[in-house]
């Protein structure tokens, strides 16, 4: 009796001590399929390699999870009154590096010069400036060549580096691939965000640890001490590891594991629209098609033909069926989280299989008899592995264009195949998906509308062009009157969306997977920002 | 001897050629690395500049010849995705490949033995039928099956095993162990089981075969009214005949180990040289790729080559100069 009362006195100990580690230690474990390719903060512009760069470095102004500009490294940025193009920068005081320095207006200008580099991959969202000046200490001045009212729409992933300490590393030009070299950064880092790094292994695992030194130490949760990033590339084992508890997160859940994630005991499935929009796209200029039966026509020249498209794609069935409940369909290139967002652009045309076929007819591509009585066939490219779900959405499609009398033959490739074909303008029905990090329609305009040249409508893989159209979207880069603009934005894309160049699916959703009562959610960037979460009763 | 041995390495220097020129340009095709390179912002011009920087404008048999002469000094130029040598990258996930294949082929070896020996012995026993049928479903399951078996048997249901990595390793100059800590040990074992399985099936089936024609054979059998004890009728006359063949086998399928041990380290997220090819293609990273295949194609050289000249060592007849060969 004695004996066991002590056992029992004993397991009771054992059993609070054991408590006591979890919740003072709180590592968590971050799994996600892709590696960050780099530490450099500005050598790669790629969601996993940023997401990972903001949990060591911090830009002036992020996003937060409702997608509004929230101050970073700046405290406040205005127009100066009589200078539209002038932007004034008041930086955060008592922000210190890992190292212990300050940061310094200093170190906000040689970051801005550093990102501006030719070999920074982030420079092409900053053309507009012209240059970037200290004033004191804690001021800096941005120039730009005309008046940007959405300059700070693109600083969410410019980060701020230590001038110091890019010198002293090897470190003061961004990571050139091109001349085939490793800088100070690639393997270090020097920053002010909330965890400094630990150690590094590409591809195997990253570890950070709380920044006691952060300047938001108090302002934010930063429950999380230890921060370990580990890449595990097949979904199957991904999920495993969850399950097994050797990982806390799970950043990318693919959508066929969502409903067993939910019923495990100790994990929650958090789901969120990400801001991204997933479509198809008509090669709508040549004369004839290179992957169609129909000879000496191109039926995809035809608005008709793309409308009648655009109606008898199921977009309720996609999401429903094939994206399981995730994602939300959506009558045009835009997501609910950009600025000059129009829901009624944004509405779902009536999904009408007779109506489509009707205009098919009307348009003169009747069934053929000699044809196993289709109109016309088609090969539909799409990637098998960058989207969610992307090839059996294509599958759906292809079923649905069969109801129509399109016969379309499906050809799903990986991402690194794909895009270099739909850039080279080879395809000619396609699926792409399109983020949109600044947060604003004319980032949509000008990549995927714009008539292709030197440095607009470089993702136009349709040969749409329209010269009078192009200027207008030009214009609406230097347009500080936002109602005026968001008129000029609606009257372009209504006659964008009656084209039908591209059949916008749906806003993409995400998932990600927690365990031990973290609390998460989604960002609209599909990032995630460690220093807010919190343990469940803490 | 030496013309024997000459006429080896020459072959061995075609076939890297050979390969070196399938590698090259099967991956002038597979993709454009560009596109990866640069972010979605990036201009045309940029891309042409990047394309022209990394030498992919030039000729084809100029890349070819500059490919040759940089892979014959080790030099394969810096991975697209990472930004390092691809020698450091090579260099830096050799040990976790070879401790992972070693292993595989002991416990292949080890098993496949034991078994192949036991169902020779007791041909007709129950034990032996259902160990070969079992060895028959194991060897048609796929090797991500079985892999993906082991860890939701082992990680999440018992949750003895680490489903994925090395767990912690100790640092020997620039190899890497994980034979020296618990939990690298325990990350060791679904991989090695999920390699060897594949190999223990085909050491077993060709032990027993040997075996069994070993005991038909008139030296066993004048053993045997000579008075011979079983055991070493078995174990010292006709194990030591069936060894040969069997040691030639398990040296060419340490090569496959090797180099078919993408499959394995992807599926346990093993840092080794196949799960840094799999990453190498879904991002057209030519160099690794390139590096790889010229890896694999030298281990399976140089063991081949091996072999070669094992045979020349063991079978005193290619010595009078007839080059064919009983197996």
């Amino acid at each position: 009796m004695r004996i066991g009362t002590l056992m029992l006195a004993g397991a009771m100990a054992l059993v609070a001590g054991l408590a006591t580690t979890t919740v003072d230690a709180r590592t968590v474990r971050w799994a996600r399929s892709v590696d960050a390719q780099t530490l450099d903060p500005m050598s790669a512009n790629i969601g996993p390699t940023s997401n990972v760069a903001h949990q060591i470095y911090e830009p002036l102004v992020i996003r937060g999870y409702d997608g509004k500009l929230v101050p970073t490294l700046a405290t406040s940025w205005r127009n100066l009154p009589d200078d539209a193009t002038m932007w004034e920068v008041k930086l955060r005081a008592g922000v210190k590096f890992h190292d212990g320095s300050a940061f310094t207006a200093d170190d906000a200008v040689f970051s801005f010069e550093r990102a501006r580099m030719p070999t920074s991959d982030y420079r092409g969202l900053l053309t507009s400036i012209e240059s970037v000046t200290k004033v004191d200490e804690t001021t800096i001045r941005i120039k730009t060549k005309a008046a940007n009212p959405l300059l700070f729409e693109n600083l969410t992933n410019i980060f701020m580096m230590s001038k110091a300490w890019a010198t002293a590393n090897n470190a003061l030009q961004p990571q050139n691939i091109r001349e085939r070299q490793e800088n100070g950064a690639t393997r270090n880092a020097m920053g002010t965000g909330p965890f400094q790094l630990v150690s590094r292994e590409p591809d195997v695992r990253t570890v950070m640890r709380r920044f006691e030194g952060y300047w938001g130490r108090t302002e934010f949760p930063m429950q999380v001490t230890e921060l370990i990033v580990v890449p595990i590339q097949q979904d199957a084992t991904r999920i495993a590891a969850l399950l097994s508890g050797e990982v806390d997160v799970v950043h990318d859940v693919p959508v066929q594991d969502i409903a067993r994630l939910q019923q495990s005991q100790g994990i929650k499935v958090v789901t969120g629209p990400e801001n991204r929009v997933i479509f198809l796209g008509f090669n709508v200029a040549p004369a004839e098609l290179k992957s169609s039966d129909l000879k000496g026509r191109n039926p995809f020249s035809d608005q008709r033909v793309r409308a009648a498209i655009n109606i008898a794609v199921n977009r309720d069935a996609i999401t429903r069926v094939v994206m399981r409940g995730q994602g939300q369909p959506i009558g045009y290139i835009g997501t609910p989280f950009i600025s000059g967002y129009n829901a009624a652009l944004g509405a779902v045309p009536r999904y009408d299989v007779q109506a489509a076929n009707k205009a098919l007819d009307d348009a003169g591509y009747p069934r053929r008899p000699d044809a196993a009585n289709t109109r016309f066939s088609v090969s539909l490219q799409c990637t098998n592995n960058r989207y969610v779900s992307d090839e059996n959405i294509c599958q759906a499609v292809v079923a649905m264009m069969g109801q129509i009398g399109i016969k379309v033959n499906l050809v799903a490739k990986p991402a690194a195949q794909h895009f270099p074909e739909l850039q080279r303008e080879e395809l000619d029905f396609f699926l792409v998906g399109w983020g949109i990090p600044t947060y604003d329609a004319e980032y949509v305009l000008t990549f995927l509308y714009h008539t292709r040249s030197a440095n607009n409508g470089t993702w136009n893989g349709t040969r749409y062009s329209n010269p009078a159209l192009d200027a207008r979207m030009i214009a609406l880069q230097t347009m500080p009157d936002v109602t005026r603009r968001n008129a000029e934005l609606e009257s372009i894309q209504t006659q964008l969306k009656n084209e039908a160049i591209y059949v916008p699916l749906h806003v993409q959703s995400i998932s990600h997977a927690v365990r031990g009562g973290l609390d998460m959610a989604v960002h609209p960037d599909a990032g995630a920002w460690f220093k807010l979460f919190r343990f469940q009763g803490s | 001897m030496i013309a024997y041995v000459v006429k080896s390495l020459a072959q061995a220097v075609m076939v890297m050629l050979a390969v070196a020129l399938v590698a090259f340009s099967m991956f002038r095709f597979v993709g454009d690395p560009v596109s990866n390179l640069v972010g979605q912002e990036a201009t045309i011009a940029d891309r042409e500049q990047l394309a022209r920087d990394l030498g992919l404008a030039d000729p084809v048999p100029v890349q070819f010849a500059r490919f040759v002469a940089n892979a014959a000094q080790l030099q394969f130029g810096v991975s697209y995705r990472q930004g390092r040598p691809v020698i450091d990258l090579l260099k830096e996930r050799l040990p976790a490949t070879v401790e992972l294949a070693l292993l595989s082929a002991l416990f292949a070896l080890a098993t496949g033995l034991a078994l192949g020996v036991y169902t020779a012995i007791r041909r007709d026993g129950i034990l032996s039928h259902m160990i070969l049928s079992l060895s028959l479903v194991g060897v048609s399951l796929p090797t991500f099956l079985i892999g993906i078996g082991l860890i939701w048997l082992f990680a999440v249901e018992l949750r003895w095993l680490p489903s994925f990595g090395r767990g912690e390793v100790v640092h020997l100059g620039w190899w890497t162990t994980g034979l020296l800590t618990v939990s690298g040990l325990k990350s060791l074992i679904m991989p090695v089981l999920t390699l060897g399985f594949y190999q223990v099936t085909l050491i077993m089936r060709l032990v027993r075969a040997e075996m069994l024609e070993a005991l038909r054979t008139d030296y066993v059998k004048f053993a045997r009214a000579r008075g011979v004890p079983e055991r070493s009728i078995f174990f010292r006359h006709a194990l030591k005949n069936t060894l040969v063949p069997v040691t030639t086998v398990v040296g060419l399928q340490l090569g496959g180990v090797i180099a078919f041990a993408i499959v394995t380290e992807s599926v346990f997220q093993w840092p080794g040289l196949g799960a840094l090819f799999i990453n190498a293609v879904q991002f057209v990273d030519i160099p690794v790729m390139a590096a790889y295949l010229m890896f694999v194609a030298f281990v399976f050289v140089v063991t081949n080559l091996a072999v070669d000249l094992l045979y020349f060592a063991l079978d005193p007849r290619l010595r009078g100069g007839a080059a064919a060969r009983g197996h």
